[in-house]
């Protein structure tokens, strides 16, 4: 196991391609709700009338091929987390993170369960966090603001951080799952 | 130099179908009173899914994603902007009812190839409701010709020039009406839906495109609203003498499907089919009728 290989910021910069179509993908991000824990409430007036997130460009999307952002709110279960691993697999590249809720940057008010993980950043890699419990819908749209800027000062590079240092993701993600087994006796069904 | 007419009508058929998508979008937030995206929204969102990776399935699935832009393209060089064509034809009408179904088979085998089955259930719907559309739609085409003996635009064109009298709108209401039903179903606005349905089948043809597939889809998207509106607007509302004001009358009439779009629910499939076949399909033969009848 090697050490954790970092992405410099400068070379995303340097490339001037690289720029130009982050020009774009900042103005076009189209969001993937992976709503099983708790705060998918908030969601629906950030898209509304109400707060409007559509006039950023951001709109929801309804599978993970055609999603830049996926939204993980709430705690993430052990079982939960297979799902987001494998959703986040399928997403196509430039692919950003970002956790919504305490629960997701250090387990929250369920950091003792035996049922959730604490940090999500050690299974994939997040982009941003929005701390609260719940964030409101300002703060939504504020986090979503920073992650606009971010990408396009060529910061939000979670994605590459992945295939850098994808054996280190995937042994912290083995530990989990491998408790996720199924312990019951299935009597002979499959 | 038919090429570079072929290209340019291309790049122009895209861009005035992308502008009418945002100009949409635009138009659906204020009506929902919202601020709503920028009019070119849709141009960022293409380029953005032309910048991503994307993920093919099969060698089936790419060609047919080309193959379904192609048809509609092909399509497109038969809609004559304010009388002016890529090529010297007469713009045969049966010609584009011919390429329009090969860019959406296209499209159909391209996503079916995915294995994906919500994009199966997808195409599913989205042939059945073509079904539902087509046969109003060539009715009201039979009544075309049973008034000229002809199928071409251009002359279909002529017979409506000298003032908004002579339009076929004012001369052919039922016949308009069918065809602007035809044409709500025929761009998935929203009664007629059933095919994307971002709620129950994850947005249907759509659920395993990533990236430059996706970019695809949406140009085949804007190519075809490009030519639904033409035929709309060279049948029913006398084209135009200028490309300025034929634009005009297609974006009027987008903007009126984007309008019966927002009032709307979704109709499940089998009843989008039998509303169109009694409704839509009822005045296409009241039409013919009629036209029979008079002549």
């Amino acid at each position: 196991m090697g050490d954790f290989i970092t992405v410099s910021r400068q070379e995303i910069v340097d490339n001037k391609w690289e720029r130009v179509l982050n020009f774009f993908r900042q103005r076009s991000l189209w969001m993937l709700y992976y709503c099983t824990g708790c705060g998918a409430v908030e969601l629906p007036p950030t898209m509304t009338s109400r707060f409007d997130m559509e006039r950023f460009g951001i709109g929801p999307m309804a599978t993970p091929r055609q999603a830049d952002i996926l939204l993980i709110t709430g705690y993430v279960s052990a079982k939960t987390l297979k799902r987001i691993v494998r959703s986040y697999e399928q997403m196509p590249d430039p692919k950003y993170v970002v956790g919504f809720g305490s629960c997701p940057v250090n387990g929250g008010i369920y950091w003792d369960s035996y049922a959730t993980i604490n940090y999500l950043d050690k299974y994939i890699p997040v982009d941003l966090s929005l701390t609260g419990c719940m964030p409101r819908p300002q703060a939504v749209l504020d986090g979503l603001l920073t992650l606009i800027q971010m990408i396009d000062k060529g910061e939000a590079v979670g994605h590459k951080k992945y295939q850098l240092n994808y054996e280190w993701y995937k042994k912290n993600q083995r530990e989990v799952l491998e408790r996720t087994a199924p312990v019951l006796d299935t009597g002979g069904l499959k | 130099m038919y090429a570079l007419n072929f290209v340019l009508w291309a790049l122009a058929a895209m861009a005035i179908g992308l502008l009418f998508m945002g100009i949409s979008r635009k138009l659906t937030a204020r009506l929902q009173r919202r601020y709503g995206p920028p009019f070119w929204q849709s141009f960022i969102d293409v380029i953005k899914a032309f910048s991503r990776k994307s993920i093919s399935h099969n060698f089936i699935m790419d060609l047919c994603a080309l193959m379904g832009l192609a048809g509609l393209l092909a399509a497109a060089m038969y809609v004559p902007m304010g009388g002016i064509l890529p090529f010297p034809s007469d713009s045969p009408l049966i010609l584009i009812l011919y390429f329009m179904p090969i860019g959406y088979l296209g499209m159909a085998v391209s996503v079916s190839a995915s294995g994906n089955p919500l994009a199966s259930i997808g195409i599913g719907r989205a042939l059945t409701l073509m079904l539902g559309y087509e046969i109003p739609f060539a009715i009201v085409v039979m009544s075309f010709i049973s008034n000229y003996g002809t199928t071409n635009i251009l002359s279909i064109m002529q017979a409506q020039a000298g003032g908004i009298e002579n339009w076929h709108i004012i001369k052919m209401p039922f016949g308009f009406l069918a065809s602007l039903l035809a044409l709500e179903a025929m761009t998935g606005k929203k009664p007629f839906d059933v095919m994307i349905a971002p709620a129950e089948i994850a947005s249907g043809p759509m659920v395993e495109l990533s990236g430059k597939f996706l970019g695809l889809a949406f140009l085949q998207y804007s190519v075809a609203v490009f030519v639904e509106t033409g035929l709309l607007t060279a049948l029913f509302l006398g084209g135009g003498a200028t490309v300025w004001e034929f634009v005009l009358k297609q974006f009027i009439v987008y903007m009126v499907l984007t309008l019966f779009s927002e009032i709307y629910a979704r109709y499940r499939v089998e009843q989008a089919v039998r509303f169109l076949w009694i409704y839509a399909g009822g005045l296409a033969v009241i039409q013919l009728a009629l036209n029979m009848y008079m002549k």
